[in-house]
């Protein structure tokens, strides 16, 4: 069974784990390329936590194979161990502790000499901006902050696999972002990351491959990008205040594309899925609208986020238009598909 | 198994030798992380240092009035080997917090995450909390001396009754950090602890002399291994025809061996399957 691959720093292949009743993953498959992101997408309850349990040695699979970096993670668990990195869904770090502290503790505790542990927590402290912070109980410190030494301390061994769950749960648009600089700047080292989120455009910044994972099973997969393809691309959408032109308007923007557009009449608001075409279809309407005297507010071209991508494969999609077209909406209840 | 994993795996085993050594320093670093932060938190210290010293001052001076005590030290060294062993017993609290909150906020996770050994987050915290123990142990001695106790039975007598106090701490500390990791919420560890320890160090020999309890009492009270522990510390201590050393030396002894040998693999069991 030649499955190991070492191209793959990741690679799980039919994975189950159960709590009881509860089947957190019912038969999980996914590889990550050494060196990239892979972006691990899901609700609540949806099994990420599970599976970076699963892959950081700490729950025993109850069926499955999981490799990281060659080594089979329930055999060879004390391996995969000295190569992994893991900042959980809430920050582990001692609070009664100084950053410095907490850093070289962590250093010491992977078995780093103790001469290059504390140059190490220096220069982590510097990048992560805790530098000023370094002496002062981790108690006083911002969310932000926290989140920071937290992923600062499981980085301090330079691990080549970085597991993140949920790395910016709980912080700020701000802290956000700032924690992105930080992991692409560790992407860009070349260190391979698997990081498990419910912020939708947090994937799509940063993974190059994404998997959707909903009651324990990967229900999409692929390149943001193709992702947004499955639920039909770019989408336009407008309203017509006066509910006499709706008829109007849908025959006006009916050619635009393929797909049929869709009618909420009680929102009196339109939507036409154009594909990629975006920009071109957008001035199209506009002209075809003015053409046939239709009035429209709130014309907008609407690109899919990840969370339409989420909706339409996650069940949602069924209840919708036999064409795919309504695809997109954010809810099933949202007016009545043409 | 495959061509590439194969090679892979056989180099990356550490020597027994190497494994033992990080055992012993993983420990050691993580029982300086522990004693750091309970230097580091007020209440922590006060609980553990303030609170038996308060009952040193309140036993001795509010109810020692009315307590005849056996012996010739009077009831100020009658208390002290009690307070000492309570004082023992209680400390095991922080060992169960500790380790619910370490469970709870994913420390625990983190570290078995990591290549540090597997038995280093118990015996750090074991060996931390047997150095506080012991800290507060002396510093209790030395009040109890500002206020009128005295060792009756040589160096070796006070050296004993401590010992014998560590090795009661640490094994209530193994039953205490299986409790905080089975019940991991830190409330519920508190009520459990209360639960348990207070009852047992007062319905014992600690405070007061127990042929004064009623006989029902009398029964349980005997019978106990915090009694049979404060027995013996005090035989240590003070010496004496009041105070026999044997049997209650070799029966506590008895006792916590049993627990030990009881609770240290429960605790263990517990710690793998955090989580
Ligand atoms: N130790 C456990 N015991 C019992 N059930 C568990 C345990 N851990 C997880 N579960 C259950 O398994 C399912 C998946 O949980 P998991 O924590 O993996 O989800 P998640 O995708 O990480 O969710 P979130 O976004 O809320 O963190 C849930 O139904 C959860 O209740
Ligand atoms: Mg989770």
């Amino acid at each position: 069974m030649a499955l190991t691959n070492t191209d793959f720093a990741i690679e799980v292949s039919a994975l189950h784990k159960s709590f009881g009743k509860v089947h957190a993953l019912r038969g999980v498959d996914f590889a990550v390329p050494r060196g990239s992101v892979l972006g691990m997408l899901g609700p609540n309850g949806a099994g990420k936590t599970t599976a970076v349990r699963v892959l950081t040695t700490l729950l025993r699979p109850d069926s499955g194979r999981v490799i990281v970096e060659g080594y089979d993670v329930v055999r060879d668990a004390a391996a995969v161990r000295r190569r992994i990195g893991l900042a959980g869904q809430a920050t582990a770090i001692q609070l009664e502790l100084t950053g410095r502290e907490n850093l070289e503790i962590m250093g010491r505790l992977n078995h780093m000499p103790r001469s290059s542990v504390r140059g190490r927590a220096a220069e982590l402290l510097e990048r992560f901006e805790i530098a000023d912070a370094a002496d002062r109980p981790a108690k006083t410190y911002s969310g932000g902050m926290q989140r920071r030494l937290d992923l600062a301390a499981s980085l301090i061994a330079e691990p080549s696999v970085l597991f993140l769950d949920e790395p910016t749960t709980g912080l700020d648009p701000y802290g956000r972002l700032g924690m992105w600089d930080i992991i692409r700047e560790l992407v860009g080292r070349g260190t391979t990351l698997l990081l498990t989120t419910q912020y939708l455009e947090e994937a799509d910044e940063l993974a190059n491959t994404i998997v959707v994972v909903d009651h324990g099973e990967v229900i999409a997969s692929g390149t943001p990008d193709r992702l947004k393809d499955q639920v039909g691309g770019d989408l336009l959408e407008f309203t017509v205040p006066d509910r006499a032109q709706l008829d109007d308007a849908v025959r006006a923007v009916a050619g635009l594309s393929d797909s049929a557009p869709t009618v909420e009449t009680d929102a009196k608001r339109i939507k036409v899925p154009v594909g990629s075409g975006g920009s071109t279809a957008l001035v199209e309407a506009v002209r075809r609208l003015d053409a046939a005297g239709v009035v429209t507010e709130d014309l907008a071209l609407h690109r899919p986020s990840l969370d339409d991508v989420f909706l339409a494969v996650t069940g949602h999609a069924a209840e919708a238009a036999p064409d795919g077209a309504a695809k997109g909406q954010k809810s099933p209840a949202a007016g009545v598909a043409s | 198994m495959t061509a590439i994993a194969e090679p892979l795996k056989s180099r990356a085993r550490p020597s027994a030798a190497q494994m033992a050594r990080w055992a012993i320093s993983d420990s050691l670093v993580m029982t300086r992380r522990n004693l750091l932060v309970w230097l580091r938190v007020p209440a922590y210290i006060v609980f553990t240092v303030v609170q038996p010293v308060i009952f040193v001052l309140l036993f001795r001076y509010v109810f020692g009035g009315a307590i005849h005590a056996p012996g010739s030290g009077g009831y100020v060294s009658y208390l002290m080997p009690g307070i000492i062993g309570q004082t023992a017993a209680f400390a095991t609290f922080a060992t169960a917090i500790a380790l619910a909150q370490e469970a709870t906020k994913g420390v625990i996770d983190r570290f078995r995450a990591m290549p540090m050994a597997r038995s280093a987050v118990l015996a750090g915290r074991l060996i931390a909390d047997s150095i506080r123990m012991l800290i507060v142990i002396l510093v209790i001695i030395g009040v109890g001396y500002a206020v009128g106790f005295r060792f009756q039975n040589g160096v070796a007598g006070a050296v004993g009754m401590v010992l014998l106090a560590e090795i009661f701490g640490i094994t209530i500390c193994s039953v205490s950090a299986f409790v905080g990791l089975a019940i991991k919420d830190e409330e519920s560890v508190q009520a459990f602890g209360l639960i348990w320890i207070f009852p047992l160090t007062f319905v014992s020999s600690a405070f007061v002399p127990i042929a004064t309890m009623p006989g029902w009492l009398q029964v349980f009270a005997n019978n106990q291994p915090v009694t049979l522990v404060i027995n013996a510390m005090r035989a240590m201590a003070l010496g004496g025809p009041d105070f026999p050393l044997n049997p209650s030396l070799w029966e506590s002894l008895l006792w916590l061996a049993g627990i030990l040998i009881v609770f240290v693999p429960l605790a263990v069991w517990s710690y793998r399957r955090v989580g």
